[in-house]
């Protein structure tokens, strides 16, 4: 892929890569039953970072994901995605629970990659990534397809237009899921495990693209991720979770090199 | 018994009529019953709890009673209230709102069994409510209900016969028509059965066929 026709280049998001804060977590507790996952949670992630979230299972690192895409709903404390609340709204100086307009205005800032892909079947590859800019970002039929063509063609798979999701491998479908995802022009992109559900063989062909996306955009990255070595290249800030505290953040070069937690040493020493 | 032809070829004119009103009855019975059961098994999924528990109600009520009484009830007691349809249409209302209650439980299995992680998907993309029902969950669960969807337009043209109770001149009518007309019940009789059967199963081998081509 040569720079002058990386379609991401130009005109991906605009994102303010000054630094400034991009994403809060205010004292966020999230429960399942008697189970806390996110136990007052404070972070912030600055615009054109990426930040990967290691930790043990049931540590709540996806729920973190989850909880910025509104696929679930924090029980305590507030998020803020450029200033705005994401769950909330301001009324007359009081916190209330916000309405479904304001969720989906906010939410248009932050695209997701799941683990499992779920891409459309019903829809050919093409269409998988045109449906929303179409329908959601107002873009003509042409427009989006244009631009599908190109984020096709920068994952690699500009020969899939016309294939059914079913009809590719795992990580064909992870790649169109990417352009999907970047079709939106999102400012943050969040990867939940992305790779974990791939044969070890497609792996690589997956972070390759992600490598190059971080590398080449200023959009900003929250990964969850099991891949110590794609965490230890692209990321700026790692942070270590355990029983929904983030226990210790730092540099890849310190968390991996020379962390200072013993629960930190640990989780590094099973999985490495 | 004798097998008398001539009675066969006497029958033919009232049968043809019969067989008319019974397809009627059967293809717009199926389109009033596919679309309602749609907006029942949606309604079921409802953010709203008045409109989940009154929808719920209601079709359990309508499923949970005979066919002929809600047809008597419609075709007797409506008129009382000033709403009065002919025989036919009627029943085609009856028919159409019986098998509605069965299509919503099959559209709702047919929902429910599309992965969570469609709709997440439609969630992380911001596509709205219409367009994640209609482009992205109502495409994968048509696939999957289509031979349950079959299974019941067998069954309610198996069902059309219950229409004679209230005058409709469907195929069975017809023949028991020409029979007290005539008294040769066995010719009529034995034409509208295996007429049942000419329509039942080559409908059944389309659905089939359309089953094949939609499981992908």
């Amino acid at each position: 892929m040569s720079a002058d026709t990386n379609p991401l280049e130009n005109d991906l998001a605009n994102p303010p890569v000054d630094g400034s804060e991009l994403i809060r977590f205010d004292k966020v507790t999230k429960r399942f039953g008697a189970n806390t996952v996110l136990d007052e949670l404070d972070f912030s992630v600055a615009s054109g970072k990426h930040v990967t979230l290691i930790g043990p299972s049931g540590s709540g690192k996806t729920t973190i994901l989850r909880l910025l895409m509104t696929l679930t709903r924090p029980d305590e404390g507030t998020i803020k995605v450029n200033g705005d609340y994401l769950t909330h709204e301001d009324k007359n100086g009081r916190l209330v629970p916000a309405g479904e307009k304001h969720i989906r205005e906010v939410r248009k800032n932050i695209g997701m990659v799941f683990q499992q892909f779920n891409l459309f079947p019903n829809m050919k590859v093409l269409r998988n990534i045109t449906e929303a800019p179409v329908t959601v970002l107002g873009l003509s039929k042409d427009e989006a397809e244009e631009r599908a063509r190109e984020l096709l063609d920068m994952v690699g798979l500009a020969d899939r237009c016309d294939a059914y999701p079913t009809q590719l491998s795992g990580g064909q479908q992870q790649r169109v899921a990417i352009a999907r995802a970047l079709a939106m022009r999102p400012q943050v992109l969040l990867l939940d495990e992305v790779t974990s559900a791939l044969d070890p063989e497609l792996v690589a062909g997956v972070l390759d693209v992600l490598r190059d996306i971080a590398r080449t955009t200023d959009i900003t990255m929250l990964c969850v991720t099991h891949e110590m070595n794609f965490a230890r290249d692209i990321s700026d800030q790692v942070l270590m979770f355990d029983s929904g505290r983030v226990i210790e953040s730092g540099t890849p070069e310190k968390i991996f090199g020379d962390p200072e937690q013993e629960r930190t040493r640990e989780f590094l020493s099973a999985v490495l | 018994m004798n097998w008398d032809w001539s009675a066969v070829a006497d029958f033919m004119p009232a049968f043809w009529d019969g067989v008319l009103t019974t397809l009627q009855a059967l293809v717009l019975g199926s389109l009033i019953s596919f679309t309602l059961g749609l907006v029942w098994a949606i309604a079921f999924r409802a953010p709203a709890r008045f409109i989940r528990w009154p929808v719920g109600l209601i079709t359990e009520f309508i499923r949970n009673t005979p066919l002929l009484v809600q047809l008597f009830f419609l075709f007797f007691v409506l008129p009382e209230w000033g709403i009065q349809f002919s025989a036919l249409t009627t029943g085609i209302v009856a028919i159409g709102l019986h098998y509605s209650t069965y299509t919503a439980q099959v559209y709702r299995a047919g929902i429910e069994a599309v992965p969570a992680g469609q709709w997440e998907a439609a969630t992380a993309l911001s596509l709205p409510g219409r367009r994640t029902w209609f482009a992205v969950i109502l495409p994968q669960a048509f696939r999957r209900v289509v031979p349950a969807l079959g299974n019941y337009v067998i069954s309610m043209l198996k069902d059309t016969p219950l229409l004679m109770s209230i005058g409709v001149l469907e195929m069975l009518q017809q023949a028991r028509l020409q029979g007290a007309s005539t008294f040769q019940y066995t010719e009529p009789l034995t034409v509208v059965g295996l007429a049942f059967i000419v329509i039942a199963y080559p409908a059944s081998l389309l659905l089939r066929a359309l089953e094949r081509r939609l499981v992908r």
